[in-house]
């Protein structure tokens, strides 16, 4: 009735298009709560623990739903592409199995006394449980990355008898194109969080909240922003070089560029035409897009006609690839524009919050164009030269394939909803309940009226202010 | 080291250490499991302890399916997939159900009150399709994986029996962790599973040797027999004695509120060492051996010099997690 390799595809795609939601924010917010708790260990101003009580609801929340979308990859990578495991288990197997190992049960239990043990053990043993989940997220991001890396460059190892075997793990961890994937998805990480904890604070903020904390998390949102976005771009390019390198073919489709030419346009806009291997509706910057990626006017890149047969589907990457560079220009443009307001004048306009509460998901919509380009980039081939999607495919009869897929997707859709709003409800929330201090976290009285915008200076030089308040 | 570590004592040692993951997932995700099933609709306060009671464990208990799954992927894919390809559909709706329970746990504490009670029955829900799925899908790998209607029939008696089961571990949990009218609740529901799952051993004990002609003859060899025969002879001496203890729960100074659940644990020890020893050397009921279907002596062995240094860890800090939150559960604030 359907193809079983289309839907295994789309269904796989979607399963792993919502669990990367998740850790996407879990690993940059687990830092940025061991920030602020460790600020506050500092400091002791109560402050540091508002904006770590408020984020960590919003960290269990999006852990919660990492972990349960994430046992449905175990289970799929077995059902849904057999053929993987046969061929490649031999390296994927160990390293899936150190992700749990090291990350795994690491995270979720040190995440059960960062979220419930503040009051029953001692403050180092809180700070270190919040490092070690942080830590752990981390982890499990490098052990997923090494592998999703390898299946994209794959080295260190040999074929017996059409397995493969594993010659040298040192390489097989750090292959070619693994320093750089893993530097990008961290740093998309950590801009995904920023603009989330940038956009709901500026939310807090517009529905009159005018509490200190709003304004605090605010501010390191909007200037790590500001600090990240142009290192993002460094790096994006740098990895971009690197598939130049690895898979010219992926980039060929990046481009939209069908003849092998020297002096290649950057297109701006195209619509790729793959039944006639050409692009309509160009607009390009003449020769820019060698310049890029050759560091030379006239230099040659391959076309997309050298690989015919053996290249991706054109369009998809091409579109996700202008989305993604889209939304990171444009994260540029606003992190830079709101952190000058702010130095400049310790506040935002309206326009300003409104544009940053408009960004808050941006993140989500650049990560995934960019997996999307990476992944759909490395087609036909489930691991680059080694192993075809096609050869991987399940048995599975396709109507159980397209019954499952829509059983998950109306879930997903459901809880996708209620997870964005639950998020601007604790906003809400938050701007009308009074702060409540635990005794031991109380050294200083809560504030009822810091009703200056301000979110500049020295926090312990306004611990006087709010005393007096 | 090259003699022992041979591609068959290999395969041995991760078969034991899938078992142990898939036993350490049964045991502790059953009790929050448990907790779910039982979750009483008509009494808020004691939805919230019961709750609060496994807030801090239940994303660590589940992390052994994780680890179980992802264990019998990499050792024996071979298995991984056939076993899970049979159970395409009820391993769906088990993985739908877990992800409904997991998130109705965060999204109740979070959303506004007049949703609370509609996330508590997605909690209840949740938590009684995944542990009907998980007996439904043990139910048919007992049968052979065939889906015949003997075998559907089987596998929802199966299924019936683990939501009892896990309703008992999870009432022995709330007996050992609340207090009060909640604990004298928990007693009554411990005494109603215990019967319960004792029927449900009872009947799987007859059935199972009757359906799988190589099962009654592991169990009737000697010697090993007399060995095996001290199994069922553990497992109904827990029933006996818990059935006295229950009378008598609960006692001044909660004296003896952890024994249920104990107990408990070593009644799913016996079923589950009953159960592997009916099937070894098997992973595929009939069809596949652990020895055939385990993957390279390099990558099993990589993969066990890893385990040695990091399960002691997760076991200490596992500890630790239990010993911070060990006593009665209190309503639980976060920070």
């Amino acid at each position: 009735m359907f193809d079983v390799l289309l839907l295994s595809r789309i269904q796989f795609a979607a399963n792993i298009s919502f669990h990367i939601l998740f850790p996407t924010i879990t690993i940059a917010l687990g830092w940025l709560l061991f920030y602020f708790k460790v600020r506050y260990d500092i400091s002791k101003h109560p402050v540091w623990m508002r904006a770590y009580r408020f984020w960590v609801k919003v960290f269990a929340l999006t852990f919660a739903l990492g972990v349960v979308s994430g046992i449905t990859m175990s289970f799929q990578f077995g059902t849904n592409w057999p053929g993987f495991m046969e061929k490649v288990g031999n390296i994927a197997g160990p390293l899936l199995a150190y992700e749990v190992l090291t990350a795994f049960f690491l995270e979720a239990t040190m995440l059960g006394i960062m979220l419930f043990g503040f009051t029953r053990v001692p403050g180092w043993l809180h700070t270190t449980a919040t490092f070690l989940v942080a830590f752990g997220t981390t982890m499990s991001a490098f052990w997923i990355l090494v592998l999703n890396s390898w299946m994209q460059t794959p080295v260190g190892f040999e074929l017996r008898d059409g397995v493969v075997h594993a010659t040298d793990w040192f390489a097989i961890i750090f292959n070619p194109s693994f320093p750089y994937r893993f530097t990008h998805m961290l740093m998309a990480s950590a801009l995904t969080v920023c603009f989330l904890v940038a956009g709901i604070s500026a939310y807090r903020i517009y529905r009159g909240d005018n509490k200190k904390a709003p304004r605090l998390t605010l501010k390191t949102a909007l200037f790590s922003a500001a600090l990240l976005t142009p290192l993002q771009a460094f790096v994006g390019d740098l990895h971009g070089l690197n598939t130049l390198e690895h898979q010219p073919q992926k980039v060929a489709a990046m481009e939209g560029i069908w003849e092998t030419q020297k002096g290649a346009d950057m297109l701006l806009f195209a619509i790729p035409d793959e039944e006639n291997r050409e692009n309509k509706f160009e607009i390009g910057i003449p020769k820019l897009a060698s310049l890029i990626l050759t560091h030379d006017l006239n230099g040659e890149l391959q076309g997309l006609n050298d690989f015919e047969g053996a290249h991706p589907p054109v369009a998809p990457v091409f579109f996700s690839f202008r989305i993604m560079v889209g939304i990171g220009l444009l994260m540029i443009a606003v992190a830079w524009w709101c952190a000058i307001s702010l130095k400049r004048k310790q506040t935002l306009s309206k326009l300003q919050l409104g544009v940053l509460i408009s960004m808050t998901f941006a993140g989500w919509i650049a990560t995934l164009a960019g997996w999307y380009v990476t992944e759909i980039g490395r087609q036909p081939y489930l691991v680059s030269g080694v192993l075809k999607t096609a050869d991987a495919v399940t048995t599975i009869a396709s109507e159980n394939v397209m019954l499952t897929f829509v059983m998950y997707m109306s879930l997903y859709i459901v809880l996708l909803i209620a997870y964005i709003r639950t998020l601007f409800l604790l906003a809400r929330k938050a701007v009308e309940i009074e702060e409540y201090e635990h005794p031991k976290a109380s050294l200083v009285p809560n504030t009822i009226g810091m009703l200056d915008l301000s979110v500049s200076g020295n926090v312990l030089g306004n611990r006087q202010t709010e005393q007096g308040a | 080291m090259d003699t022992f570590f041979t591609q068959h004592n290999l395969a041995l040692i991760f078969a034991v250490l899938t078992a142990i993951s898939v036993l350490m997932y049964a045991i502790l995700d059953g009790y929050d499991l448990g907790v779910g099933i039982l979750l009483p609709m008509n009494n808020s306060e004691a939805r919230d302890i019961s709750i609060a009671s496994i807030g801090p464990f239940w994303d660590a208990n589940e992390t052994w399916l994780v680890l179980a799954v992802g264990l019998l992927l990499v050792a024996f894919p071979s298995a991984h997939s056939a076993i899970l390809k049979a159970f395409y559909l009820p391993a769906t709706f088990m993985l739908m159900g877990l992800i409904l329970r997991g998130v109705a746990f965060d999204f109740r504490a979070k959303v506004m009150q007049s949703k609370k009670r509609m996330w508590d029955y997605a909690f209840k829900s949740g938590s009684i399709i995944t542990a009907f799925m998980q007996g439904f899908m043990l139910g048919l790998y007992v049968m052979g994986l065939e889906y015949t209607a003997t075998s559907l029939i089987f596998a929802t008696f199966s299924g019936l029996c683990v939501c009892a089961a896990y309703a008992l571990i999870g009432s022995a949990w709330l007996v050992m962790k609340t207090q009060g009218e909640i604990q004298k609740d928990a007693v009554r529901n411990t005494k109603i599973t215990g019967a319960l799952t004792f029927a449900g051993i009872l009947a799987v004990c007859m059935v199972n040797p009757l359906v799988n002609t190589n099962v009654l003859q592991v169990w009737t060899q000697a010697p090993w027999a007399y060995f095996y025969a001290a199994i069922p002879l553990l497992c109904f001496a827990m029933f006996a004695l818990g059935y006295l203890v229950l009378k008598r729960l609960p006692m001044k100074n909660d004296y003896g509120a952890w024994l249920p659940f104990t107990m408990t644990c070593i009644v799913f020890v016996c079923c589950f060492l009953g159960l592997a020893f009916s099937f070894y050397p098997y992973l595929v009921p009939g069809q596949l051996t652990l020895y055939e279907a385990a993957s390279s002596k390099e990558s099993l062995m990589i993969i066990f010099v890893g385990s040695v240094f990091v399960l002691p860890i997760i076991g200490a800090y596992t500890f630790v997690a239990y010993y911070i939150f060990r006593g009665k559960a209190k309503k639980l604030s976060y920070y």
